[in-house]
């Protein structure tokens, strides 16, 4: 006997399942792999097939990780240093946005400075590390201005490549009503660039980690770049690890937030 | 005096190593209600002279008189249609509409009445809250229109209004339009390369050519075609005669273009 055909919600609900299944498989895999990261550390260490003097061990980290969060000094640390990342990735972005309006605003303007922005941009910034702090002070400040240089030129020039993408017709139908420049860049450059503004938001989350930690190294006597210095000298590897294990934690968490901030706004658009 | 006067317009483009002559020695006047159309191949500088008119060009030599009065930026009796309606996919099809008047600094209740008004009249009265992502080309030329008609303009520019829409689309909105600027009374430039359109709609047509961008000849719609709409026009027996014969006259323009 022939087989009746599917219907069209029948071969949808399949695929829907199918999909699931993939799902599901994936996050598997994830688990799977970060058990068994954790588990080789552990046995390896155990078994003394790593140094656990400088590899330490998952059990060790955790154990400072508990005695921390009940001391205070997790908290403590992490808390100087998201302030600082935070703030170093607000003042570097938005200054960043600023300099590309200056440079959309003024071709003038952007051809005196472009060699200057290309040779600021190939800088490593965290070479300007010690200036910055002879000139700052050994406080927040310096450690902020360095989590935020490190994002201000590249967010620039992101920014204004995206501002002189958006369509020059949209431009024109504001001329035409007699828009002045400032007009234009509120009613259609700004938020025509929007997307692009946000992508540049995640990158530039990792870069001001990457700041705030070098400028703490440098400098702090407290927060989680400083625990990682002051791990290395004193032989304590696990305080060092311990201390890579909340930046990657908290780093990823800032990430997913601009993450989910972008789909949200984009939704919105 | 005409409604619209342009003296001797010519226009260059430069670039690095070069410059072309877009516009060479354009003159013509239109009357007050009149359609007139542009008509020529591409390169003929028809947008570039449509942009003049409106005001946001400057040419390089000659100017534009709209009712003896130099065309500045500042003048806001001008509206002007693009190929596409670059309506701004953020704002709802209300908000795009009063995009004018809030450049201009008089949005008030009135204005977003009368942007209800003007919805309704082009169709689109129920969509009013919509994004135009969610509209079909039709309705968002037809939403670009409002726009244009929102500042309540006496002279409007249609740079190819029609182009990026399928046949069946544009031959709606053609008579949409025309019918809608009859009404008003408005004096329309329409810039074209479509034969048909140009003959359909207008009632006077000047050919262009390209390499420089000048008037090559000048034709009057017979009476009989233009009292009607334009898709009924396009069934007329003088539609097709002018129609021939403009396609002769672009035709012998290529032909020397490629001697030369």
């Amino acid at each position: 006997m022939k087989q009746k055909a599917k219907t069209g919600e029948q071969l949808f609900q399949e695929h829907v399942n199918q999909l699931k299944r993939d799902r599901r498989n994936t996050r598997y895999w994830q688990l799977f792999i970060f058990i068994s990261f954790f588990f080789l550390w552990e046995i390896s260490s155990r078994l003394g097939w790593i140094d656990p003097l400088i590899f330490s061990s998952p059990t060790r980290v955790s154990k400072l990780l508990s005695e921390n969060l009940l001391n205070g000094s997790l908290w403590f640390h992490l808390r100087i240093t998201l302030l600082e990342t935070i703030a170093g990735f607000l003042i570097g972005t938005i200054s960043g946005i600023f300099l590309a309006f200056l440079l959309w605003y003024s071709k003038k303007f952007s051809d005196i400075i472009d060699p200057y922005l290309v040779i600021f941009n190939a800088l490593p910034k965290v070479a300007l590390g010690p200036i910055i702090i002879v000139a700052l002070g050994t406080g927040y400040i310096s450690i902020i201005t360095l989590g935020a240089i490190i994002c201000v030129i590249v967010t620039a020039l992101v920014v204004y490549n995206g501002f002189r993408s958006v369509d020059p017709n949209y431009i024109k139908v504001l001329n035409i009503f007699g828009a002045t420049k400032w007009e234009g860049f509120k009613t259609v450059i700004f938020p025509a660039s929007l997307p692009t503004m946000i992508s540049t938001f995640k990158v530039n989350v990792g870069l001001a980690w990457v700041g705030v930690i070098v400028g703490e190294f440098l400098v702090a006597s407290n927060g989680l770049g400083y625990l990682i210095v002051y791990g290395f000298q004193v032989f304590n590897f696990t305080l060092v690890l311990y201390s890579l294990v909340l930046i990657a934690i908290f780093a990823a968490l800032m990430y997913q937030t601009v993450a989910k901030l972008e789909k949200w706004l984009i939704k919105k658009l | 005096m005409s409604y619209l006067n342009i003296q001797q317009i010519s226009h260059y483009y430069f670039n690095q190593n070069n410059y072309t002559n877009a516009l060479k020695d354009v003159s013509l006047s239109i009357e007050k209600g009149k359609f007139t159309a542009l008509l020529g191949p591409s390169g003929c500088g028809k947008t570039t002279l449509l942009s003049i008119i409106a005001g946001i060009l400057k040419p390089s030599e000659g100017t534009v008189l709209l009712q003896q009065q130099e065309i500045n930026k500042k003048i806001t009796s001008i509206g002007y249609m693009l190929q596409q309606d670059y309506l701004f996919p953020w704002k709802t099809i209300l908000q795009n509409t009063l995009t004018g008047p809030k450049i201009q600094g008089e949005l008030t209740d009135k204005s977003i009445e009368k942007a209800k008004e003007l919805l309704e009249e082009v169709g689109l009265g129920s969509v009013s809250d919509a994004s135009p992502n969610s509209l079909s080309g039709g309705m968002r030329q037809r939403a670009a229109l409002a726009r244009t008609l929102m500042t309540n303009p006496s002279l409007l520019l249609l740079d190819e209004p029609f182009s990026a829409l399928d046949f069946q689309t544009k031959l709606k909105l053609e008579d949409f339009v025309s019918a809608l600027l009859k009404e008003y009374n408005k004096t329309s430039i329409l810039v074209t390369h479509d034969i048909g359109e140009a003959v359909a709609m207008s009632d006077e047509i000047y050919v262009m050519k390209a390499n420089p961008g000048q008037i090559h000849q000048h034709f009057e719609v017979p009476e009989e075609v233009r009292n009607l709409s334009p898709f009924e026009a396009r069934r007329h027996e003088k539609y097709h005669e002018l129609f021939d014969r403009i396609w002769e006259e672009l035709n012998q323009l290529e032909a020397k273009s490629k001697n030369r």
